[in-house]
């Protein structure tokens, strides 16, 4: 008996997938797609209103120090910032229309090649924090809860409160101190793409990664955590005991699998976080992601960089969003669309 | 095994397995740059215009001169020295005839001529304020020949070399006549130069990274390298210059051999750096900075002069430069407003600037002008680390004067766009803020733009200053060294009576380097011809 219950238990998301109307489902993300184009356009008007109401001027920063006001005057004639803003505005989003971020006001490099630069590296170290923070922190969760009220669940509830209260700078100079000075096992800082050589990549990956994964294995832990108390008191779970289920599958298979949803949300929604920038760790580490970027443009007004950034971040909130809404369905089998 | 009850017991294990496995990966990844002879470098700021031409800020001129290279430069007597061409000066003074030497090529492979110095000429003389004053009194600038260049003017102009060959804040760069065919209002998009090294435009990527790579057709010049003159030998393969947001980053990378060199050592991480043998501290610029208060003269209550005598008699230069620095052996009180250490530098009549702060006079002054308690509003930039000190003291002594002191904060974007504001107060105006400049950018009356008195056209404070203008005039009347210090002199009088700017102390900001690399120039630019590295 225990045996089928597991079965039916593992086979729940497949049938639930087959069972699935795509038709549904693909109306349900057409409209959620749909949904995005007026949240993008108000971002977008936001973002520019915002930057054009923010004091700071980037044909003086263009321009230097020693400039007078005349030829920072000519500067910003030639850049356009005397246009009217309707104008600066439709010129905009002419340009992102035909897909064009426009062009650095400071560099006068295009701005779609400096995001696409700087995308990856926080992408991939993103990606393994998520990977470092999801593989430690749901068996941490899961023991907490299952180790309830021992000094294994008040271990991990210690981690986890420490994780969220020291700051990320102040772990990431411990890791440098310890790993990268006294042992010397990784560089410093610094950032290789993995076309360069996983050696140099996990190198210089690892204690950013490490130090932003700290803040989320305590998030994420502590959720698994009472997720997971809460369905371990559920009658299904003691009668799956009651029947000899070995524990190994009783958690992961059963209570898990009926924990999964706030936990995926957790995970999407600190995806989706350290996606848009984790500036802190980018600099203690020399890592050259967007966050760095988005702060560089915005402390030097460098309005189109700044725009494509926020429209950028927007998008991926969304994106990461909607990814999360339909893994819910694939964990539990009665959410439907 | 690692099964779930093993990683309760141990676990810190796949943390340790993590770095273990990573750390077998190093080695390999470590050496691959350290087989060519690399400079990696962490400068004062991240790279982001490339025009040197269109701004005047540092981290540009110091692309500007690995790219690019000069006419004429001065040497560490701030003497003018043939750089690219050997000049000759007519009888009256009139006449500059420009010779190219040979050997000069622009990266692109193309020959350096004489047209291609008149375009870059012109555009220069259209950005910076020396080379406007130049063009003012220019007659014609034409390239006679492929090597001859002629420069006639319809009066003399005495600092005409000087103003020609100074090192900041626009150098005269030469670039290709079509580069330079760029209207000065706009960056250039092509980056060629006939300059020691060539600028890797793969390798770009604003802000974070740029490389130079050794150009071997330059053929430096035979006399020894000093400051932008001479021999610009370049000893290595490659220079990048990297961006570290964070300072402490920056000095355990040099400790660790990850970078070989720091241009802006930040204070209170210098014991640290110290304390490591691979690592040297030291001045390789003696000359320094120098920091600044700016009254506006346009607004009361400076727009009184005896209002602007008492808040300099409040402010204390060694309590500004020790806030600021920590150290006596990195700042000196210094009461010369072109510097200490230059031709022109002179103290005179800044004993009241010098002497501590003479608060009982800045209250009689104050008493003197009837000063109503209008509130002086103060901007003050907080993500600056050098301008960050300068305010704080200056409004607690302005308000022990007697001063009503509005200490406004905010990022220096904003002290740069509220700047030029030339209205009152609730305007959105302001009356006084802080900069700091390179000591060579205020050595002269023609450089240093807080010097310009001509109103609305002056430089932020706007002084409408005829006297002042007038001693500019005969400074560039003079054609003797004497003459010009005499002038330099009274017009250091003229500020100190007049206060158009507050000389608040010169101050070093030391570099940082691995002992392998050697023979860095004692110069105010950061260049990296001359230097070695010993391959580590």
């Amino acid at each position: 008996m225990a045996r089928s219950l597991s079965l039916l238990r593992a086979r729940a998301p497949l049938a639930a997938i087959n069972n699935k109307d795509p038709q549904s489902m693909f109306v349900y993300i057409l409209k959620r797609v749909l949904a995005t184009i007026p949240v993008m356009v108000i971002v977008a008007i936001f973002v520019f209103l915002l930057l054009r109401l923010t004091p700071g001027d980037p044909a003086a920063i263009l321009a230097g120090d020693a400039a007078t006001p005349a030829q920072i005057e000519r500067i910003r004639d030639r850049l356009g910032l005397n246009d009217p803003l309707l104008v600066q505005f439709f010129t905009w989003i002419g340009q992102l229309l035909r897909g064009d971020m426009g062009t650095s006001l400071l560099s006068n490099t295009p701005v779609s090649g400096m995001v696409a630069s700087r995308l990856g590296p926080t992408i991939n170290i993103a990606l393994m924090t998520i990977v470092i923070s999801v593989a430690l922190a749901v068996p941490m969760g899961v023991i907490a809860a299952w180790r309830h009220r021992t000094w294994v669940d008040f271990l991990v509830m210690a981690f986890s409160v420490l994780g969220f209260s020291v700051p990320v700078f102040v772990i990431g100079y411990i890791l440098i101190q310890i790993f990268a000075i006294d042992l010397r096992w990784v560089p410093v800082q610094g950032y290789k793409d993995p076309s360069e050589g996983l050696g140099a990549f996990f190198s210089r990956a690892i204690l950013p990664s490490l130090t932003l994964a700290t803040i989320y294995i305590a998030l994420i832990a502590r959720m698994t955590r009472a997720s997971m108390l809460e369905v371990l008191g559920e009658d299904y779970i003691r009668t799956a005991r009651a029947k000899g289920v070995r524990e190994n599958t009783l958690l992961f298979r059963h209570a898990l699998r009926n924990a999964a949803v706030p936990i995926l949300t957790i995970i999407g929604t600190g995806f989706a976080l350290l996606i848009s920038g984790v500036v802190v760790t980018e600099s203690v580490f020399n890592i050259p992601g967007i966050g760095r970027l988005t702060v560089d443009a915005i402390l030097a007004r460098d309005y189109p960089v700044i725009q494509a950034m926020i429209l950028l971040t927007a998008g991926i909130y969304v994106f990461v969003n909607l990814l999360v809404d339909i893994s819910y369905s694939f964990f539990d089998p009665r959410i439907r669309y | 095994m690692l099964s779930l009850r093993n990683l309760t017991k141990n676990p810190s294990g796949l943390a340790a397995a993590l770095l273990a496995g990573t750390a077998m990966l190093v080695p390999g990844a470590m050496s691959a740059q350290e087989k060519e002879n690399v400079i990696t470098a962490v400068m004062h700021s991240p790279l982001r215009v490339l025009d040197p031409i269109i701004t005047t800020a540092h981290i540009t001129r110091d692309h500007g001169y690995m790219v690019y290279d000069v006419l004429t430069a001065v040497d560490d007597t701030f003497t003018p020295q043939p750089q690219m061409a050997d000049w000759e000066i007519s009888d009256d003074n009139l006449v500059y005839t420009f010779t190219l030497r040979d050997g000069l090529t622009f990266h692109d492979g193309a020959p350096v001529t004489g047209e291609d110095v008149v375009a870059s000429l012109k555009r220069w003389g259209d950005r910076d304020s020396g080379g406007q004053l130049i063009f003012d009194v220019t007659e014609s600038l034409e390239a006679t020949d492929d090597k001859t260049i002629v420069w006639t003017l319809s009066e003399p102009f005495g600092p005409m070399l000087d103003v020609i060959s100074k090192q900041s804040a626009v150098p005269p760069f030469i670039m290709p006549a079509r580069i330079a065919a760029t209207s000065p209002d706009e960056t250039i998009t092509e980056y060629i130069g006939s300059g020691p090294f060539v600028f890797n435009t793969d390798e770009y990527e604003p802000g974070v990274s740029v490389t130079y790579e050794k150009f071997d057709e330059y053929v430096p010049r035979d006399e020894p390298a000093s400051w932008m003159a001479g021999g610009k030998v370049v000893n290595v393969d490659k220079v990048i210059w990297t961006a570290m947001p964070d300072a402490v980053t920056a000095v355990n990378a040099l400790g660790a051999g990850e970078i070989d060199y720091i241009e802006m050592s930040q204070m209170d991480l210098i014991p640290l750096m110290e304390s490591n043998p691979d690592v040297v501290v030291e001045t390789r610029d003696k000359l320094g900075y120098v920091t600044i208060g700016r009254p506006n003269h346009m607004q009361p209550p400076f727009d009184n002069k005896l209002v602007r005598q008492a808040a300099m008699a409040a402010l204390d230069q060694k309590s500004v430069l020790e806030t600021m620095q920590g150290s006596e052996e990195y700042y000196n009180v210094c009461g010369a407003i072109f510097g200490c250490s230059t031709p022109l530098g002179d103290e005179a009549d800044s004993e009241l600037l010098t002497g501590g702060a003479n608060i009982e006079k800045a209250k009689a002054l104050l008493e003197e002008a009837g000063y109503d308690g209008t509130p002086i509003v103060l901007m003050a930039p907080t993500d600056v680390v050098t301008l960050v000190n300068q305010p704080v003291v200056a409004a607690q002594a302005l308000r022990e004067a007697g001063f009503t002191v509005d200490m406004q904060s905010m990022d220096w974007q904003s002290v740069v766009q509220r700047r030029p504001n030339q209205g009152p107060v609730d305007e959105g105006g302001w009356h006084i803020f802080f900069t700091n400049w390179m000591v060579p950018e205020i050595s002269d009356p023609l450089i240093n733009v807080m010097v310009n008195g001509r109103g609305d056209d002056a430089w932020f404070g706007w002084p409408d200053d005829p006297k002042i203008e007038e001693l500019r005039a005969d400074f560039i009347a003079a054609t003797d060294d004497a003459t010009r210090k005499e002038v330099a002199v009274e017009i250091q009088k003229h500020v100190m009576d007049n206060v158009n700017y507050i000389m608040l102390g010169e101050y070093i900001t030391p570099q940082a380097r691995r002992t392998a690399i050697e023979n860095i120039l004692p110069s105010p630019v950061p260049v990296f011809w001359n230097v070695t590295k010993k391959m580590e």
